[in-house]
């Protein structure tokens, strides 16, 4: 299944392996502020505009 | 209609949140299908053997970190002739995900190398742009967290932004001309010749189909996490205003 | 004439951005040895970068001391246009620490092993270059001044700006002290220079009238 990567094989690995986990972190990391910032302002809106 | 409409932070919100699981879940396909096809359905290259499967990501990312900047160019002048919050909070989500480019572009583009050029880092202008520009990615970022009011903070990290892409073109030309000056072994300028045009150089089909689809994946990443992270940046804006208003009512 | 004198005040980088200089100067051999070959070949390079973080250093309060005694606030509503204020205080900030620099550079080339060739250029080279570093530092400087420790962060704003202009002039400098033409980065650090003395301040002045609000 995994094609000859020959002599390059820890160089293909290391540069996939690495963007990879970037992107990832990029999109968890975005991802877990959000959802806690969404549920601030829910928090919040509830608290501000609740009491009209 | 016009794409002004979307300047209201509330239209744009719910506008941008029907559409994003498409994105999402598009930008998931096309990227996966890419780096699949590329990795495990493509042969190798003649002189650079199986490290040309890299490009599906080099190229890409590449890509990615100089038009991010450039997005934020433009909203930045958006926000500073018209005021529309929601331009200045999209180049401010923007950054981040331009540094990460920038930073996946240099860590391709240093690993790609190195089986040419023997060690882990070489100042080839083109890594050293990059480097560059990872500079001015964090410089921005940097200025945005350091200021208190949101207001001030747009305007002056969008003039940072516009003299910064000065300055960063200028790099582009001053850095190419800085090593050309050097001595090139017959290897670095192989290897120059290669990562450095990889978008220009002809590359035949069987890699390009691949890396077009991959190219296309990252640009849906890119606007999927624009959305997503200008309608973070809206919220927190929002509770900012909110508790403000608390502390005077209170 | 009040506001004249206001807009040329400097923050006193003088005497510091000399002895900044002349300490970098003696560091760079204790750091890479002091094989005068090895001297010779970086001299041209890090006269420039001693120049440049020179520069740095003293626009720290360039114009942290008007924005704290209020004279900023003056100066913008003074008949004297903020846009001319700004390159006033460039021009201060120039002849106050970029010349000084230009002046002592020969003599710290003695130090560094400086090939005969190399002390003109890079004497032409900072003359040229040092007036974009005030002016780019200036903004770099506006951009920062309301911050509390706005230092560190206008040192990360202002050195990518530095970059071209480093390049160039160190190019200048390098290519001159081995006998290589030098037309080429001359023209473009002389293009930088003009060109950001004749548009930054305008950044500038829109910058310090956001800070000032």
């Amino acid at each position: 299944m995994m094609p000859d990567l020959g002599k390059y094989g820890d160089t293909v690995m290391s540069a996939y392996v690495a963007s990879i986990v970037l992107l990832v972190l990029l999109v968890v990391i975005s991802v877990i502020r959000g959802r806690h910032v969404r549920a601030e302002m829910d928090k919040i809106e509830k608290r501000v505009m609740g009491n009209g | 209609m016009s794409i002004w409409e979307y300047a209201n932070p509330k239209k744009f919100i719910t506008t941008t949140e029907r559409v994003l699981p498409v994105l999402w879940a598009a930008a998931a396909l096309c990227i996966g299908g890419g780096l699949i096809w590329g990795f495990f359905f493509t042969g190798d290259e003649v002189r650079q053997g199986s490290t040309v499967k890299i490009i599906y990501l080099h190229v890409p990312a590449a890509m990615l970190a100089i038009n991010t900047w450039v997005m934020m160019l433009v909203t930045s002048l958006v926000w500073l002739v018209r005021r529309h919050h929601v331009s200045a909070l999209a180049a401010r989500a923007a950054a981040p995900v331009g540094l990460v480019m920038t930073l996946i572009a240099l860590a391709t583009g240093a690993i790609w190398g190195q089986p040419m050029w023997g060690t882990w880092w070489v100042w080839d202008p083109r890594l050293t742009s990059f480097l560059i520009l990872f500079l001015f990615y964090l410089g921005y970022i940097a200025l945005w967290e350091a200021i208190d009011d949101p207001d001030t903070a747009a305007d002056l990290t969008s003039f940072l932004c516009l003299v910064g892409s000065v300055f960063a073109l200028l790099s582009r030309y001053a850095v190419n001309f800085w090593n050309q000056g050097l001595h090139q072994g017959a290897s670095i300028m192989r290897a120059e010749a290669v990562i450095g045009t990889d978008t220009q150089e002809k590359v035949s089909n069987i890699f390009f189909y691949p890396l077009l689809l991959c190219i296309i994946g990252f640009v849906l990443l890119f606007v999927a996490l624009v959305f997503y992270r200008t309608g973070t940046e809206i919220r927190a804006r929002r509770i900012k205003a909110l508790m403000a208003r608390e502390r005077v009512e209170a | 004439m009040r506001d004249l004198r206001l807009a040329l005040r400097a923050g006193g980088g003088f005497g510091l951005g000399l002895a900044f200089f002349l300490i970098m100067t003696v560091m760079v051999p204790l750091s890479v040895g002091p094989q005068p070959d090895l001297l010779a070949s970086i001299a041209p390079g890090v006269l420039w970068l001693g120049a440049l973080l020179a520069c740095l250093l003293s626009l720290d309060r360039l114009l942290a001391l008007d924005w704290e005694d209020g004279s900023l606030d003056l100066l913008a509503t003074a008949p004297l246009p903020l846009e001319s204020t700004v390159t006033i205080k460039a021009l201060a900030h120039w002849i106050t620490t970029g010349l000084p620099l230009v002046l002592a550079a020969p003599v710290l080339g003695v130090l560094l092993n400086l090939p005969l060739a190399g002390f003109k250029w890079v004497v032409i080279s900072l003359l040229l270059g040092t007036p974009a570093l005030s002016v780019i530092g200036t903004f770099g400087a506006a951009l920062t001044v309301g911050l509390k420790r706005g230092g560190l962060l206008m040192s990360l704003l202002v050195m990518p700006l530095y970059m071209p202009t480093l390049i160039f002039g160190a190019e200048v400098a390098r290519r001159g002290a081995i006998g290589m033409d030098v037309q080429t980065p001359l023209l473009m650090l002389a293009g930088i220079s003009a060109a950001s003395i004749a548009l930054l301040p305008f950044a500038s002045a829109a910058v310090l009238r956001i800070n000032l609000r």
